[in-house]
């Protein structure tokens, strides 16, 4: 690593682009202990905000939502992908380009065409818009995204471990859950993690494939902004941004143990 | 030829033996969920996407099953032709406009000490895993009529009256940058930390001057990180209808806007599925041409 | 049905498909037998079909043709985890997840040996490796040589009928790759296990092996005890492949028995020599002369077996001095013992000077031209 000093005008610049950043947020932040309801000025310290949160029906039902809709799409995409990432890099089959064209149309499609399209595609077989089909959109998003992780963890995999598992006297299966498997799983945690993320996080696709009474904290977190400005969104986004912090952090903290 | 014990063993699960033995039936095995679930859940829909795109709409807002091509000529309408035209024009400054500032920012990172590194990089990823709403609800309040840019302004006598910057084209360019900004910058910074620094000191020990080592060496080398960013941020902003919903009001709309309209207000579902159409087709064409010429960026996965 | 052999491949093809498309025969029609307890090595250059041959007998490949047969028994299909083979790859192939100890211990819990069982007969191996006390450390933080000895380790503590060795000492650095050479030898004498040893560095093959198999193109060229490899070539490549030697083209006058007379082309000059392979009156051959066997003299005791040169350079190497000689045309390098010990520069061969070359039949080995 070049021991130079960045130049002053780069240095400046660095600030001044994380002051942009952040300045937003903790505006955002400090407003939500603001008394006064419209939001526009400042009054005087308060929690209360915060307790309606608390009490938001809604809201407490949206985060459950969102909570399971996130597990279950991340478990199964977790599974899928990761076995999807295995075939692509070790095997060569019939429909191979295919295949992985087929993985990356999810990834480049704007997500409001993929939104749209299985709108369409649930109204046509009749099945009922709701938590169900808010699922099965964040898997078939998902798993793409899981591949593609694992994929590029598997990269540098050596073949070799495989083979001496089974000169040891592993059969295929055992060699796979004592041995690829645990090697892999750093990799394949991450495709989890990512996809976790994502559908925590989506908007577009959950918008459109949400039924009347299924709603997502990103969905409740948009009407909330568009339609009843309170600094309850103020309370709900502080404690958001928290919770990211806290999590990133305890993620950086497992990491550094482990190198 | 005798047979052996274990052949005779192998002889009993004749299924099981043939996936052992054939690496083809094991790949085939691996990847069938995924194509399989794939195939029902974005091909079809796709697929039946497009064929609506040639039907009609009925007089309560349901599908005919009549042929109708005038989606598509309704979309050579010059309205539409200006929006989409306007998309184009957001996508691309909203993709150029964070290359620009985010090119710096990654350049910092990627040079800094390890220490520092680690905790920029963490500052970055903070508002990049936050919910985008939240994001740019932040920009809502501050831009507002009577929201805190105003108020700073105000009070230390700069301006009178309201700015009103919000639901005005710039707000919308705000908006996006902010949103996209970090997913700019994380592909670049992943390349640019890539480059040994031994390549640097040696074009500078050949006698190249800083900006000249940049160019000529640094530059190129980020190549691959720019062209990630650029499919990580152009294609979402072209399909993006949340933020000019929210910060850009009755003027400005792009393409997005039109399909999420025709989808869930006016109820002109064919109509919206050609503007789909269209827009997959932008996006097809771009990613075609594009990775064409540089490839994914998978690897900076890594 | 047992055998004499511990390992046993008749006629084996094994061939693959190209990327090109096309079929390539890795290993063609090899034949070898190994016997219990010996110390056997394959030896060929990248691609020559030593590798196969290693992972056909360890059931990562199954042959297209022929058959393998271990302990007696043709092995077909069965794979790797049902055979009494264990192999050392190039790579070590830890597992990286385990520790040292898990690592060694993995093949005997695949077994269901109990765990007290497991903890005397991993110590026992590990100390026997010199990797005492390294238990708890995992891979990541040992040093090649000391990987190096888990894979070992981990593969012996099995106690298999045979060891397979692919490249082990590779990636190790020069005095480590000595040391570990011996160690292994030992190791293996004082197992009595049948190791399989497959590499490119002859001079590894020659210290190590009871017996060799050359390689080339799939094909076994010769196979015999490194004496046998080294002095009785019976191909023109094997000669070469080995350590270094002098060819001149002739052709055969006349067989008696083991010996020929050849007229060498260049000098028209007959030699006698050793023929290693089956050769007749008429045919055109190479002559292998090494450049250690030929014998630099003032005078000559009879115009016979010697031939007079001029010095073109000589290289002092220490123990040796590398003479290259013109001899009416052909260049001949001879390897000259240095073994007065003198500083006199005048001692040693001048370019320019003439000397004389002395050959005996035995020394001369007369090969197939191919």
């Amino acid at each position: 690593m070049s021991e130079k000093k960045p130049p002053i005008w780069l240095r400046i610049y660095t600030i001044i682009a994380y002051l942009y950043i952040y300045i937003p947020i903790l505006i955002l932040i400090i407003f939500s202990f603001n008394t006064m309801k419209l939001n526009i000025r400042w009054e005087g310290f308060t929690l209360s905000w915060y307790s309606v949160l608390f009490r938001d029906q809604d809201i407490i039902q949206a985060t459950q939502n969102t909570l399971i809709i996130a597990i279950i799409s991340t478990l199964v995409a977790t599974l899928v992908g990761t076995l999807a990432a295995l075939a692509m890099q070790r095997y060569r089959f019939p429909g191979y380009a295919a295949s992985e064209t087929l993985m990356y149309i999810p990834i480049v499609i704007p997500e409001v065409v993929m939104g749209i399209s299985l709108l369409v595609f649930f109204v046509m077989i009749h099945f009922t818009l709701g938590l169900v089909t808010i699922t099965l959109a964040h898997i078939a998003f998902n798993i793409p995204f899981v591949t593609l992780v694992v994929r590029a963890r598997l990269h540098g995999y050596d073949n070799a471990i495989d083979e001496a598992a089974m000169d040891l006297g592993a059969n295929e299966m055992k060699t796979f859950w004592r041995v690829t498997l645990p090697t892999i799983l750093p990799g394949v945690l991450s495709g989890a993690m990512l996809a976790l993320t994502l559908s925590l996080d989506d908007y577009v696709i959950t918008y459109f494939t949400a039924g009347p009474g299924s709603t997502t904290l990103p969905l409740r977190v948009f009407s909330m902004v568009r339609f009843m400005v309170t600094p309850e969104v103020n309370a709900l986004s502080t404690l958001w941004v928290l919770t990211v912090f806290v999590v990133l952090l305890i993620g950086q903290i497992v990491q550094s143990r482990n190198s | 030829m005798t047979t052996t014990q274990a052949e005779e063993n192998n002889k009993r699960v004749p299924l099981m033996k043939t996936i052992r033995e054939n690496r083809v039936a094991q790949g085939l095995l691996l990847i069938s969920p995924a194509n399989i679930y794939l195939f029902l859940l974005m091909v079809l829909p796709l697929l039946l996407v497009v064929v609506l795109s040639f039907l009609s709409r009925g007089t309560y807002g349901d599908v005919v099953f009549k042929f109708n091509p005038s989606n598509y000529t309704r979309l050579l309408d010059p309205i539409y032709g200006r929006i989409l035209f306007y998309s184009l024009e957001v996508g691309i400054e909203t993709t150029v406009l964070c290359i620009l500032i985010g090119y710096p920012l990654a350049y910092y990172i990627a040079r800094a000490p390890a220490r520092q590194r680690s905790l920029l990089l963490f500052l970055i990823l903070v508002p990049f895993w936050t919910n985008f709403i939240i994001r740019i609800y932040a920009w809502i309040m501050i831009l507002r009529a009577g929201g805190f840019l105003d108020d700073v302004l105000q009070w230390a006598h700069i301006t009178q009256g309201s700015l009103n910057l919000l639901y005005t084209p710039t707000a919308v360019m705000i908006g996006m940058i902010y949103e996209f900004l970090p997913f700019m910058i994380l592909p670049l910074y992943s390349s640019l930390e890539k480059i040994e620094f031994s390549l640097l000191e040696a074009a500078a020990d050949l006698g190249a001057p800083p900006w000249k080592v940049f160019l000529r060496v640094t530059l190129p080398l980020s190549v691959p990180g720019i062209i990630a960013g650029t499919i990580l941020v152009f294609i979402p902003a072209l399909g993006m209808f949340v933020i000019p919903d929210l910060m850009g009001g009755a003027k400005t709309i792009l393409i997005g806007n039109v399909i999420r309209n025709q989808f869930l207000t006016a109820r002109d579902w064919p109509f919206g599925a050609a503007a789909s159409m269209i827009l997959m087709v932008l996006t097809m064409v771009f990613t075609l041409y594009y990775t064409r010429k540089a490839g994914f960026g998978e690897d900076l996965l890594v | 049905m047992t055998s004499d052999y511990a390992i046993e491949l008749r006629d084996v093809v094994k061939k693959f498909i190209t990327p090109e498309g096309n079929e390539l025969a890795a290993v063609d029609h090899v034949t070898m037998q190994i016997k219990n307890g010996e110390f056997f090595s394959m030896l060929g250059s990248s691609g020559c079909g030593k590798t196969t041959s290693l992972r056909l007998i360890a059931g990562f490949e199954w042959p297209t043709e022929g058959e393998v047969y271990i302990g007696g028994k043709p092995i077909g299909h069965t794979p790797p985890y049902q055979r009494t083979v264990n192999t050392v790859f190039q790579s070590y192939a830890l597992f990286q997840h385990l520790t040292v100890y898990q690592n060694v211990a993995f093949g005997l819990e695949m077994e269901g040996v109990s765990k007290d069982e497991i903890s005397k007969r991993v110590g026992r191996v590990l100390e026997m490796v010199q990797l005492k006390g390294m238990d708890r450390r995992r891979p990541k933080q040992l040093s090649g040589g000391q990987q190096q000895r888990v894979a070992l380790a981990r593969a012996l503590v099995k106690t298999p009928l045979v060891l397979l060795l692919d490249e082990p000492l590779g990636a190790l650095d020069l005095k480590l790759r000595k040391e570990m050479q011996l160690e292994l030898k030992s190791l293996q004498q004082q197992l009595g296990i049948t190791f399989i040893y497959v590499t490119h560095d002859q001079e590894e093959a020659l210290t190590m092996s009871d017996r060799i198999a050359v390689m080339s193109h799939g094909k076994v060229l010769q196979m015999g005890p490194a004496v046998e490899i080294y002095e009785r070539p019976t191909s023109r490549f094997v000669a070469d492949f080995i350590g270094e030697t002098n060819f001149l083209e002739g052709k055969v006058k006349s067989v008696t028995g083991e010996k020929a007379v050849v007229t060498i082309h260049a000098w028209e000059q007959e030699l006698t020599g050793i023929a290693t392979a089956k050769v007749q009156a008429g045919d055109d051959v190479a002559v292998s002369i090494r450049p250690e066997k030929i014998q630099l003299i003032e005078e000559p005791v009879t115009k016979q077996n010697s031939l007079e040169g001029i010095v073109v350079r000589s290289t002092y190497i220490g123990s040796d001095t590398h003479v290259y000689l013109d001899v009416r045309g052909q260049t001949i390098k001879v390897w000259d013992q240095n073994r007065i010990s003198t500083v006199d520069p005048n001692a040693f061969y001048r370019k320019g000077e003439k000397v004389w070359l002395s050959l005996i039949p035995e020394n001369t080995v007369i090969l197939p031209k191919d």
